[in-house]
């Protein structure tokens, strides 16, 4: 069991009806094991659990999608940012405040009429934490990453979204320390919009590239 | 796993849904990010691929997360074995002093820090030059995925040069090497069914690389 960790349970008991990757139904156990983690790590002086209650604050308050979705509005209102944003995602996002752990290297990839872009990490989990937050659940479960480079338009079905056929698929692999965000097309219509009321409809699925606006 | 069949649809998940599923799944992630195991990013990504094929897709990611956790906490001599199965400390083991505080954590979940370094070597390849993936199959570490091993692309854009997964998960030194982003046209890498003008792009390094 030294793969697994110990903390003397192994898998048999763990519930698993639904199934790996969709964070439902966790081993019975698996709560206590990890209380029982921290409590030695604590105990060995190896982690703060105060420190350890601002890392979850930061991540469940601070970062998400929603900063995303401010640099995609920026970008949609102010051509000079757009153009920033293109050539150098990761300073042109740092303007914005959001800096950090997995947003070292940014690159944003643009939508238009006849070219979509899809972000995946095949090999783990690579994604954009300081624009987009830690992945969902489906990012990393292995049918998003076995399929997202071999049946793009299938797995975009999954999400309610359909492409036309004259649109080429640009799947972006995160291999190394470079991270991508989609930048969206601008919705037809939102002229008159502000750019927070634009920021309002991005989606975290717009900037992965499962969705459309 | 880049291309494998079978493992069942997406389920898809709103946007509102929470960070966390449960509370021991923000407990794990803030204890990979607070321990002393965390710097070397490599070193972490490879411990969780060492996981058993069979049990890595049984496993939910932060199942995952806690078994890497474990080994490199074992595996560093920061926890004993015996520590790990009982839950109770040594208590002849020194005391050691968290590496991160409260109050500096806010300041260092923003900290960037980079994987560019600088080379004397000048890259090897050009945005626009053709290149093939070499059929490599290290039983260490790698960042080329089997699916693109032997496919023929085009380079679309230049990193510099950035620090080499394959040595520095191996604690063997950062070796940064150039690094590229790389076009595969779908049908070179899946073949006639593929829709053509569709392709899949990936950062490879320049070991990762040779002329065609």
């Amino acid at each position: 069991m030294s793969e697994r960790g110990g903390m003397a349970h192994d898998h048999h008991d763990h519930d698993h009806d639904h199934g790996p990757d969709h964070g439902q139904a966790p081993p019975s156990d698996i709560a206590l094991r990890v209380k029982a983690l921290e409590s030695l790590l604590i105990e060995k002086g190896l982690v703060d659990p105060a420190a350890l209650d601002a890392i979850v604050d930061h991540f469940e308050t601070k970062v998400g999608p929603r900063n995303g979705a401010r640099v995609v509005a920026r970008a949609w209102t102010d051509p000079a940012y757009r153009k920033r944003l293109l050539a150098d995602a990761t300073s042109a996002i740092s303007e914005l405040g959001y800096t950090g752990s997995q947003g070292e290297h940014m690159v944003a990839v643009e939508n238009a009429p006849g070219v979509h872009n899809l972000v995946v990490c095949t090999l783990c989990s690579c994604y954009p934490w300081p624009v987009l937050g830690l992945p969902p659940v489906w990012y990393k479960s292995s049918p998003y990453r076995s399929r997202a480079v071999i049946d793009p338009r299938g797995v975009l079905a999954e999400f309610g979204t359909v492409l036309a056929g004259d649109v080429a698929i640009q799947v972006w692999d995160s291999t190394a320390e470079v991270r991508y965000l989609v930048i969206p097309e601008r919705p037809a219509g939102t002229e008159q919009l502000s750019e927070a009321d634009l920021a309002a409809l991005v989606t975290r699925d717009g900037m992965i590239g499962t969705a459309r606006l | 796993m880049g291309g494998m069949h079978g493992l069942g649809p997406v389920a898809p998940e709103d946007e509102a849904a929470p960070v966390f599923h449960h509370p021991w799944e923000a407990r794990t992630h803030a204890m990979v990010l607070a321990s002393p195991t965390r710097g070397n990013i490599d070193v972490g990504r490879h411990r969780r691929e060492k996981i058993p094929g069979p049990d890595y897709l049984r496993m939910t990611y932060y199942e995952k997360w806690l078994a890497g956790l474990c080994g490199l906490l074992v595996e560093q001599g920061l926890v004993s074995a015996e520590e790990l199965r009982s839950g109770r400390a040594d208590p002849a083991a020194a005391k050691a002093e968290p590496r991160l505080s409260a109050e500096a954590t806010p300041a260092a979940m923003r900290r960037s820090g980079s994987y560019v370094r600088e080379i004397g070597t000048p890259a090897a390849f050009e945005v626009g030059d053709a290149v093939r993936a070499r059929n490599l199959h290290p039983t260490g570490h790698i960042r080329l995925p089997r699916y693109a091993r032997g496919r023929l692309g085009v380079i679309v854009a230049r990193h510099g040069a950035h620090v080499l997964p394959d040595s520095n998960a191996h604690g063997k030194g950062e070796d940064p090497r150039h690094l590229y982003t790389v076009s595969f046209a779908a049908q070179e890498l899946w073949g006639p069914d593929a829709r053509a003008g569709d392709s899949v792009r990936l950062d490879l390094w320049e070991p990762y690389l040779e002329r065609p």
